[in-house]
């Protein structure tokens, strides 16, 4: 494998036609990292994260990995560097929730070859890991939101990158399933890996990050280590809501409470 | 293994054996009737090349089976393999279980050309091939259906069909106009609009059967992409597929088939809707298989269809008429037996 410097975004711009979306954002992207990616709606998350999968070139800037430009060794390569957990996961046909898991193997397998065992061992511990093994034969089009959603995170799993981006892989699901992906993700970066995932749970995001990015308006408003950069000051600027950021023993982690109403 | 995965290759015998026997007793049917046993000695004759195989049979039979009936049945079965096979393909391109060959507006392109080749062939100018006009309207619909739906190389499905049911809206408007010129020829544009394989000839069994062969190798091969294409087009991305570019080949070839199709056969609806649904439910989703069974059964469809008009009805009916008389009914119990439509 090449040598690993994870992701570099140097002074990027990004505009749908003439409606600005991201700029001036630098970032690095250290591998073996959890980075959350926080901020109200329509700040650009999901833009960014195309722009990280080079589904989207910047009208300005360079995003690299790895020291080369993000996809310039064709998108079946990206596939084996960096897997998405997408934001929408409607799948209109009835897949087995094993054969979607599967396709997470795509980036491996040649034009006319069949998973092997090893791909599908891969694909099953990666169910297991979800909790969602009992689910294997089932149509994906009869599972419910959360069950789904796992099915994709485990398909994005199945991928086995060294890199792995979640679009609020969590927005459907319960607490424990919740925490369940998190985990798993967790256990990903313990081995190296690097995550980047988009997180609206502000709680979550200081559970789990290592570090923690700010977007608002198109621009990174602050970026660091979660202890120092989950700051009430810094969530009064960006989501404008009132709130207190402290240790909390049960949880061990730094938690934000919010003044509700009044 | 899924339970499809592991009756799929009955499905496929069952069908193709099927099929084989449908050609067979359906050139038997007609006003003169031939058992299948001669109808094979006669093909046989042919195929070999030894006339023996043929003898004391009545002279005429040759001429009927060879001539006259084949090219019909195998036209039929051309045609609703080529429908059927681009029905999964729509609606795996539109991500819509919903879409058939004639979504985007191809139907109403290859109206449109032959409503104008009909009416000029009855007018002023004389000869126009109606064929060769239903083909180039379908290519001409479809590249505005193109034009108007590209952004940035991605092709959306939503995007998609808006475009197409634009085109297919001034077209319809354009086809109404055309039958107002025509006054009392109204009748040959109906006609024609409601397809029929009366009179198909060699030729054109040979142009449905190269498309349809095109177009399967395209599917199978694109089969995989086309299965990951269901997760949506980011999910899609990440996993290495090229999805922009994979939609439109896979869109271009069956537009193309399709287009091939109704210039052979007018426009019969409903076969590339039904079958890959009803080939859904019993072959899964995967559309490496999808397209081989639903190839094979919108073949034996539109041959039954085709057979029950030509030779079952006491006159015949336009078959377009027929599969959406038989096809309509059917759809709405499908629809009531699954519930609502996944997606």
């Amino acid at each position: 494998m090449a040598e690993r410097a994870g992701f570099l975004l140097e002074n990027v711009h990004f505009a749908y036609g003439d409606k600005a979306a991201l700029h001036g954002i630098d970032l690095a992207l250290a591998p073996g990292r959890f980075y959350g990616l926080v901020g109200p709606n329509g700040c650009g998350k999901t833009t960014l994260l195309d722009l990280l999968m080079a589904n989207r070139q910047p009208q300005q800037g360079r995003v690299r990995l790895d020291g080369e430009r993000v996809g310039a060794q064709g998108r079946k390569q990206l596939a084996r560097q960096v897997a998405l957990v997408p934001q929408d996961f409607a799948i209109p046909f009835a897949f087995t929730a094993l054969e979607v898991v599967l396709m997470g193997r795509h980036p491996y397998l040649p034009r006319f070859g069949a998973p092997t065992t090893a791909d599908l061992m891969i694909a099953e511990a990666a169910m297991a890991a979800l909790d969602i093994a009992a689910l294997r034969e089932r149509p994906v089009t009869e599972l419910s939101g959360g069950e789904k959603q796992r099915v994709v995170v485990a398909r994005a799993l199945t991928q086995q990158t060294p890199i792995l981006l979640l679009d609020e892989a969590t927005s459907n699901l319960d607490i424990r399933h919740a925490l369940t992906i998190f985990q798993v993700a967790r256990e990903r970066v313990r081995q190296g890996d690097t995550v980047i995932a988009v997180v609206h749970n502000l709680n979550l995001a200081a559970a789990f990050c290592d570090e923690i990015i700010f977007l608002h308006q198109g621009r990174v408003a602050a970026a660091g280590p979660t202890a120092a950069t989950l700051t009430s000051a810094i969530i009064a600027e960006v989501f404008g809501v009132e709130s207190r950021v402290a240790r909390d023993d049960f949880g061990g982690t730094l938690q934000v409470s919010f003044r509700y109403g009044g | 293994m899924s339970s499809t995965q592991r009756t799929y290759p009955w499905l496929a015998v069952g069908l193709l054996l099927a099929v084989g026997g449908a050609i067979i007793v359906s050139t038997g049917l007609g006003f003169i009737r031939i058992t299948p046993a001669e109808v094979v000695r006669v093909i046989a004759a042919r195929l070999t090349g030894d006339a023996s195989l043929a003898s004391g049979l009545d002279p005429v039979f040759p001429y009927v089976v060879l001539d006259v009936r084949l090219p019909r049945i195998l036209a039929a079965v051309g045609v609703g393999a080529g429908l059927a096979v681009c029905g999964v393909l729509y609606q795996g391109i539109l991500l819509n279980p919903l879409a058939d060959p004639y979504t985007l507006g191809i139907s109403s392109g290859a109206a449109f050309g032959a409503s104008v080749a009909l009416l000029c062939n009855h007018t002023l100018l004389g000869h126009l091939p109606v064929p060769l006009f239903a083909f180039a309207g379908a290519v001409a619909a479809l590249m505005v259906v193109l034009l108007l739906a590209s952004r940035d190389g991605q092709l959306s499905p939503t995007t998609l069909i808006l475009a197409g049911v634009i085109v297919g809206a001034i077209l319809a408007a354009g086809i109404s106009f055309m039958k107002y010129l025509a006054d009392e020829q109204v009748g040959i544009i109906v006609f024609w609009l409601m397809g029929s394989f009366a009179g198909r000839t060699w030729g054109q069994v040979g142009v449905v059967f190269a498309a349809l062969l095109a177009v399967l190798a395209v599917a199978v091969y694109y089969g995989r992409d086309l299965n990951i294409i269901a997760l949506g087009s980011r999910a899609s991305d990440s996993l290495g597929v090229e999805t922009g570019r994979v939609r439109r080949i896979l869109l271009v070839a069956a537009s193309l088939v399709v287009a091939v199709c109704v210039s052979v056969s007018g426009i019969i609806g409903f076969i590339g809707l039904i079958v890959p649904h009803l080939m859904r439910l019993m072959a899964g989703p995967d559309n490496r298989r999808l397209a081989v069974v639903a190839a094979l059964a919108g073949g034996l469809l539109l041959l039954l269809a085709d057979t029950v008009t030509r030779a079952v009805l006491p006159a015949e009916v336009p078959i377009g008429v027929l599969t959406a008389l038989i096809g309509g009914p059917f759809f709405c119990y499908l629809f009531r037996q699954r519930g609502a439509f996944h997606g």
